[in-house]
């Protein structure tokens, strides 16, 4: 029985992190699933859904070798993965402001209230290091007009100087 | 009226070259009826393009008129279509019924001048702008073999807010 699992692997980014894994995930006869790669403060890290149909021991064993070669962390973790589950998300929400402490909680805490699912998130710190500015973008799915959770969101973050700003996804199926 | 099949990409088909329409005869008629109804049978039903139900023809159809909240023309049959004018650039999330279950974001132009003869062979120009004009990019791209993934941009390119004018 085939079996999902899902691989994280994080540590000092350097040449051919990827390439070095795929290759031995290919040889093994794994298959690849969704996967999303980054950098996050100057890390490397990738989570990665794998399959295979082989041995699951002898796999985790060289990737994990792999990760003791080039110094990453890794952690592999059987999941109930499945393909094709997207959903489709109907609004984008952009934030910036001044980094302060909160402003992910405040923020998604409105959301859980209106009844946003986020289905995506990615945030940036930018600006100087005596002045950061925190700059996120979600995807979410909401029943609640746009302009109700632009209305909650200025409510709770507009006088800390926080802008949010939400555009309409409409996605064209042609 | 029958619904057609829909090509699926990995079939190679969707990457050919669709050729010019000559006859303007009651088997096209018939064609188009059975291409509307597999649109509006569709997810998202707002167009089509011949090549996606097998059938090697530069004919597509496009029709948002069901959104109330859009500008549109309502439903233009696009027969040998031709963009003239191109004006702005937008990146907006697409999908195709020939690419199950996958979306992504493409840059297509704002505003579009089409000229197209219809079903009758008239030659007819349509001003479309923002989703219709959108829906129209994806359709003629079919014609020519393209899918929006070979117009993918990454996620991360929506951020910048950009504002550049193309001319043709
Ligand atoms: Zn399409």
């Amino acid at each position: 029985m085939a079996q999902w699992f899902m691989l994280t692997l994080v540590g000092k980014d350097r040449v051919g992190i990827v390439a070095r894994v795929s290759t031995l995930l290919f040889e093994q006869g794994a298959h690849l699933g969704e996967a999303s790669m980054m950098r996050l403060g100057g890390n490397f890290t990738i989570m990665l859904m794998v399959r295979t149909e082989n041995d699951v021991q002898t796999l985790k064993m060289l990737l994990q070798k792999i990760a003791n070669d080039m110094d990453l962390h890794i952690h592999i973790e059987n999941i109930d993965g499945q393909l094709h589950q997207h959903k489709l998300p109907n609004m984008r929400i952009s934030v910036y402001g001044a980094d302060r402490m909160g402003i992910v909680a405040t923020v998604t805490n409105i959301l859980v209230e209106v009844g946003f699912n986020i289905l995506d998130l990615e945030s940036d710190v930018g600006g100087s290091q005596a002045q950061p500015i925190y700059i996120m973008h979600i995807e979410g799915y909401s029943e609640t007009p746009q302009e109700e959770v632009q209305k909650s969101l200025d409510a709770a973050v507009a006088k800390d100087g926080i802008s949010t700003r939400i555009s309409h996804i409409d996605t064209l199926i042609g | 009226m029958a619904v057609l099949d829909i090509l699926q990409y990995p079939d190679e088909r969707l990457k050919q070259l669709s050729v010019e329409v000559s006859n303007f005869d009651t088997s096209l008629q018939y064609f188009i009826n059975d291409l509307l109804e597999t649109m509006y049978a569709g997810p998202g039903g707002v167009g089509i393009a011949a090549p996606q139900v097998g059938y090697f023809k530069r004919i597509a159809i496009v029709d948002v008129s069901k959104n109330p909240k859009l500008v549109s023309n309502g439903c233009m049959i696009l027969i040998n279509p031709e963009i003239k004018k191109w004006e702005g650039m937008k990146i907006g999330r697409e999908g195709c019924m020939s690419v199950p279950d996958f979306t992504g974001n493409v840059i297509r132009a704002e505003a579009i001048e089409v000229h197209a003869q219809n079903v009758e062979g008239k030659w007819q120009t349509f001003s479309c702008v923002g989703y219709e004009a959108r829906a129209v990019q994806h359709e003629l791209d079919h014609l020519d073999g393209l899918l929006f993934l070979d117009r993918l941009v990454s996620r991360r390119t929506d951020l910048f807010q950009r504002k550049k004018y193309k001319k043709k």
